[in-house]
């Protein structure tokens, strides 16, 4: 009998192990590599940050049940799962950062800024110190994505409120304006003083421009350079069906990596990048056949990924955990397409974008996928259906890195065992 | 004789059930192929829109709701109000449909009212001159 009980355990015990190898949370991930689910349901998540006690801040794109907007999951008992969960703030918005113990976190108009006690307590979540307002919000492309450089400079993302500054948006035949106006309050990175208070449009400078909507951006510490990827114009065959059919619109423009200095023009909304003939090529709203070759000072991205599949954060990778190829590479988190339709949605997964003396390759990987799940076993290929849209990334004090969900608000832990 | 008579009535109710049927039917093709060339790129084939950014049609109130102007004049002059729907909002802008035929509106809403899980009622050509002088009205005063 006793035997059979043992045996009966260690049957129990070997499920146990084999279900939590094989689940991962859902994701497919590199040998070697697993994850868990950190935290559910806590509201749409867009950027998150962690402390260096691994204390991890969700920054929701509108305020959740409890009518909160900053979320605060701590794992108290290290098992890898929030266990303490709290929250402040009530305006919706994307960026959070963390900068020693101020903790700065965005709406889609301001950019606000708070401390943390040796706890990593939120010592003013009442009274938080307004740092920028002011900023352009039109809805379309409207997150205000930050990050710092290492002089305590802020840079955040300024999308343009628009597809392709037509006259009249999203209208077939309407023409692009020249210039276009837009570009002088938006679709650029603009620079800011991080300590400075109620700074707005003419405290900051315009550090770059031409870049139509930049949702991930984080700052190089290996090269001190300020890396962006841009979410592309759509409806080129809606709009253009006599130039661009829709398996083409499919995969065009590229969605663009970016290496920034101060001043660059990336060159939206004039042209968009092919990337299968890896030109700069002059927009149809602008006279573009699509073939037609745009102005050389437009910068040229560091990687061109497949189209409309939305990159959302990036992060540069500086932990010990992974092995040596990660080390200061870039992974970016892609929310998945709508705008290839009629064709299949894609790309709800983590790339990876590997570092070489301190340029990316031009290469790169997906690295976690399966985030939008399957239906009835086949995969999820229509966005509004996606189990999970991946969007926030943060690397933990012992190198692992999580990955936040802006549907229902999953945060997932990605690790590796050596 | 009087049998004769019902049946007659019987067949000629037929007739005209199926004859309605058909041009219900049709309608609603109409308005699926313009739903696929203009529509369906925000929208999607499955009607659910995209998170945050394009509202579904498929389960919304207003799309299979009773305020017919106000669907017709979001076909003509586009969307970008930016308000409630459903308890979500909607960042994206609509495009304006101004070249769009009265009859190519009755057959698009047809199509959004009566298609995926949405089990409203078509929308006439009738209905939709009725709208655009109630909306005219609106707008002049
Ligand atoms: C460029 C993308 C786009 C295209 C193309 C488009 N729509 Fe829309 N539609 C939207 C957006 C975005 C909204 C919500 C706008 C807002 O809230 O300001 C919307 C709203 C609507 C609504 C109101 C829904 C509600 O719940 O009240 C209807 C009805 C509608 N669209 C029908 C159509 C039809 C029919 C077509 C094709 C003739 C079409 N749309 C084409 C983006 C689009």
């Amino acid at each position: 009998m006793k035997k059979i009980i043992y045996f009966l355990f260690l049957f129990l015990f070997c499920i146990g192990i084999f279900a939590n190898a094989q689940d991962n949370a859902g994701l497919t991930l590199p040998a070697g590599f697993k994850a868990n689910l950190f935290a559910e349901n806590i509201g749409g998540a867009r950027h998150i940050a962690i402390t260096k006690n691994g204390i991890v801040f969700a920054k929701l794109n509108r305020a959740n049940k409890q009518g909160q907007s900053i979320v605060r999951l701590e794992d108290a008992n290290k098992d890898g799962v929030a266990d303490k969960i709290t929250g402040l703030a009530n305006y919706g918005g994307t960026g959070i950062y963390l900068n020693g113990n101020s903790l700065y976190a965005s709406s889609n108009e301001a950019i606000f800024k708070y401390e943390l006690d040796n706890k990593d307590e939120v010592l003013n979540p009442l009274s938080p110190v307004t740092i920028v307002s002011g900023l352009i919000n039109r809805r379309q492309h409207e997150s205000k994505s930050i990050t710092f450089d290492k002089a305590n400079h802020i840079y955040v993302n300024i999308g343009a409120y628009s597809n392709a500054c037509q006259e009249q948006d999203r209208t077939p035949g309407s023409k692009g304006k020249i210039p276009c106006p837009i570009l002088d309050s938006a679709g650029g990175i603009w620079k800011f003083d991080g300590n400075k208070e109620n700074q707005t449009y003419g405290d900051g400078m315009r550090y770059a421009t031409g870049l139509r909507n930049v949702v991930g951006l984080d700052w190089n510490t290996q090269t001190n350079k300020l890396y962006v990827s841009q979410h592309g114009r759509d409806q080129l065959n809606t709009f253009f069906p006599s130039l661009y059919n829709d398996a083409q619109n499919a995969e065009l423009p590229a969605e663009t990596f970016y290496e920034i200095n101060e001043g660059d023009n990336a060159g939206w909304p004039y042209i968009y990048y092919d990337p299968s003939q890896h030109k700069k090529i002059v927009s149809p709203e602008y006279g573009g056949d699509g073939q037609k070759e745009g102005a050389s000072n437009f910068i040229n991205p560091a990687v061109a990924f497949p189209a409309h599949m939305a990159p959302m954060a990036v992060l540069f990778y500086t932990g010990d955990q992974f092995p040596a190829k990660y080390k200061n590479g870039a992974f970016i988190t892609f929310h998945g397409s709508w705008n290839r339709a009629p064709l299949p949605q894609e790309g709800f997964f983590v790339a990876f974008v590997p570092f070489k003396n301190g340029k990316a390759t031009g290469e790169w990987e997906i690295f976690a996928n399966g985030f939008a799940g399957t239906i009835d076993g086949a995969k999820v290929t229509s966005t509004n259906k996606a189990k999970a849209r991946p969007c926030g990334l943060a690397q933990g004090p012992d190198g692992s890195i999580y990955v936040s969900d802006d549907t229902k608000g999953a945060i997932f832990k990605i690790s590796y065992n050596k | 004789m009087v049998q004769y008579k019902w049946k007659g009535i019987f067949l000629a109710g037929m007739l005209l059930f199926g004859l309605t049927q058909s041009i219900q039917a049709q309608n609603v093709i109409n308005g699926k192929k313009i739903y696929e060339t203009r529509c369906l790129v925000c929208h999607q084939a499955d009607g659910g829109g995209v998170p945050n950014m394009n509202a579904p049609l498929d389960g919304s109130t207003n799309v299979v709701g009773n305020d017919i102007s106000r669907l017709v004049k979001i076909i003509k002059n586009g969307f970008k109000d930016k308000v409630e729907l459903d308890g979500n909002y909607y960042s994206n802008d609509m495009t304006p449909n101004p070249d769009l035929t009265d009859a190519a509106i009755a057959d698009v809403l047809s199509y959004i009212r009566t298609s995926w899980s949405n089990k409203s009622s078509i929308v006439t050509l009738a209905q939709v001159k009725n709208a655009n002088k109630g909306n005219q009205k609106k707008n002049s005063k």
